[in-house]
């Protein structure tokens, strides 16, 4: 480990190329910490979205007219503003009307710090995007297959999780994979509230080295390995998932 | 040939003419050049309360206004202020706009090559920590571990996590990182201590104060133009009366900041 750091520090020496991740500890430790925060970040946001489509798209097939309107109104707030402009709305706007708890100060702390804020945005704005992702493919399912789980004595929750939702994921797959590639890449809005994940720390580790481009660079690496591990992932559910017949 | 030589001639005249014109003030003496205008023109910032602000009848008031107008009392002459930023007060400078520049900058040699900076230094400033007066801390180190509001690239977050083990949340301006301090998501404010002076005499501030110690301080320096060694050795001696006198001291409580620099308490113990 010291070899290595010693190397890093030469590189910078003999060629400019400045990686502090790689021989300062303390821009190591920061650095790592803001990798995890985004792995974290990204993988809450993501189940949190697909459940959010999921039972979104089952609402809007709902009866009730209400319940419909409700789904659709959801759908055009947050798939019609920017996801930083949410993101902002919910740590400075909505919290002031949420629970606080007294700190060991004796301040009023609010409940919901960073970290569950940026969650709960990208929730629901990939969430909104993943439950018109569920429709196009709950639509792709011809009528009377639905008519025929009916006539089977299936309840409309019984016919969408064993029917219609099996066979919804295999048409909306590519569209939904596009979506949770795009919400990984916008996890790097939560350092405008200050979560330190990964842009967060590689600006503060830039700001103190100066090293803005190598930093670049190595976010650039992070992120196209993360999304492309995701789309890996995504096409052999997909091919697993293929049924001959349905479909191409 | 003949016509083509005295041409150069005239030129090269036209062009040494043009030059004493313009080099020509630089080497009279500025201290009598001020005298003889009964006029100094000081340069000051009008955006940096209390040190240099626009009082709600635009006059530009605060404690450097406070300290061109000592100058130009002691010089016997009037006084002009011309408001500065820190983009164009060197410019203002050189180019004779000016004649002395009071205009909170820090010292540095890269500066001090292009003017002539004067010694001792007048104040200093370095970064505080704005904390609501229910926060009671004595020292830097009982911050370990405790979250506290920053300005993303301020090079000051990287040294306050490593020095006292703070855990830094740095936001992207001054409104987001006072907000969340107003919403309790940290227990304070890191930031520039004349900065966090000039906060804390807003009302709104009234319940925050700065109870610890400025770090890092940087000093500023008045600066004249490079080559006026009469003005240079006046203002020096002026800088070391202020000192001597605690005049700085003075005007700092009549701006309302209650803390004085440590910076300026140590040069009034040096010069007494």
């Amino acid at each position: 480990m010291h070899g290595i750091a010693l190397w890093f520090r030469h590189l910078h020496e003999t060629t400019g190329i400045n990686l502090t991740i790689a021989y300062d500890p303390f821009d190591r430790a920061r650095f790592l910490r803001g990798f995890l925060v985004t792995l974290e970040l990204s993988a809450i946001s993501i189940l949190g979205s697909v459940l959010v489509g999921i039972v979104g798209a089952w609402l809007q097939g709902s009866r009730l007219r209400w319940t419909r309107r409700f789904v659709q109104g959801y759908i055009q707030l947050f798939r019609n503003t920017p996801p930083l402009v949410q993101m902002f709305f919910f740590y400075f706007g909505l919290s002031v009307l949420m629970p606080t708890v007294k700190n060991r100060f004796g301040m009023q702390q609010p409940l919901i710090g960073g970290f569950a804020w940026a969650s709960i945005s990208l929730i629901f704005f990939a969430g909104a995007f993943n439950v018109e992702i569920f429709r196009s493919g709950i639509e792709a399912i011809p009528s009377s297959t639905i008519e025929a789980a009916e006539a089977l004595g299936y309840t409309r929750l019984q016919t969408y999780i064993h029917v219609v939702l099996p066979l919804a994921t295999r048409v909306c797959l590519p569209a939904l994979t596009n979506n949770l590639v795009n919400l990984i890449k916008t996890t790097t809005l939560a350092y405008a509230i200050a979560v330190p994940e990964l842009l967060y720390v590689s600006n503060q580790i830039w700001s103190d080295s100066v090293n803005v481009p190598v930093m670049m660079v190595v976010l650039f690496i992070i992120y196209i390995a993360l999304v492309g591990l995701l789309v890996a992932a995504m096409n052999a559910w997909e091919r697993a998932l293929r049924r001959p017949g349905l479909g191409t | 040939m003949y016509r083509r030589r005295v041409s150069a001639g005239l030129a090269a005249t036209v062009i040494a003419t043009i030059g004493a014109a313009y080099a020509g003030p630089a080497h009279a003496d500025a201290l009598q050049n001020i005298k003889a205008k009964g006029v100094l023109a000081v340069g000051v910032k009008a955006d940096y309360p209390p040190f240099g602000y626009r009082a709600p009848n635009g006059d530009i008031i605060g404690i450097e206004p406070d300290l061109a107008r000592d100058v130009a009392k002691r010089l016997g002459v009037k006084l002009q202020l011309v408001p500065v930023v820190a983009a164009n007060r060197m410019q203002f400078l050189e180019q004779g706009k000016i004649d002395l520049l009071i205009a909170t900058m820090t010292d540095t040699p890269e500066r001090a090559r292009v003017i002539a900076i004067v010694k001792p230094d007048y104040y200093a400033s370095g970064y505080n920590l704005m904390l609501p007066k229910s926060v009671k801390l004595t020292a830097w180190n009982e911050l370990r571990g405790k979250p506290v509001c920053a300005i993303q690239g301020a090079y000051y977050n990287k040294q306050v996590a490593e020095k006292f083990g703070v855990q830094v949340i740095a936001f992207t301006g001054v409104a987001e990182a006072l907000t969340a301090l107003k919403q309790g998501r940290c227990i304070g404010f890191l930031y520039d201590d004349t900065a966090i002076g000039g906060q804390l005499l807003k009302p709104e501030w009234s319940t925050y104060a700065m109870p610890l110690e400025s770090q890092d301080a940087e000093p500023w320096g008045l600066a004249v133009r490079k080559g006026e060694t009469s003005f240079y050795d006046f203002m020096a001696k002026t800088v070391a009366d202020w000192h001597k006198t605690g005049s700085i001291l003075a005007l700092e409580s009549k701006y309302g900041l209650t803390k004085h620099s440590k910076f300026v308490e140590e040069m009034h113990d040096k010069y007494k």
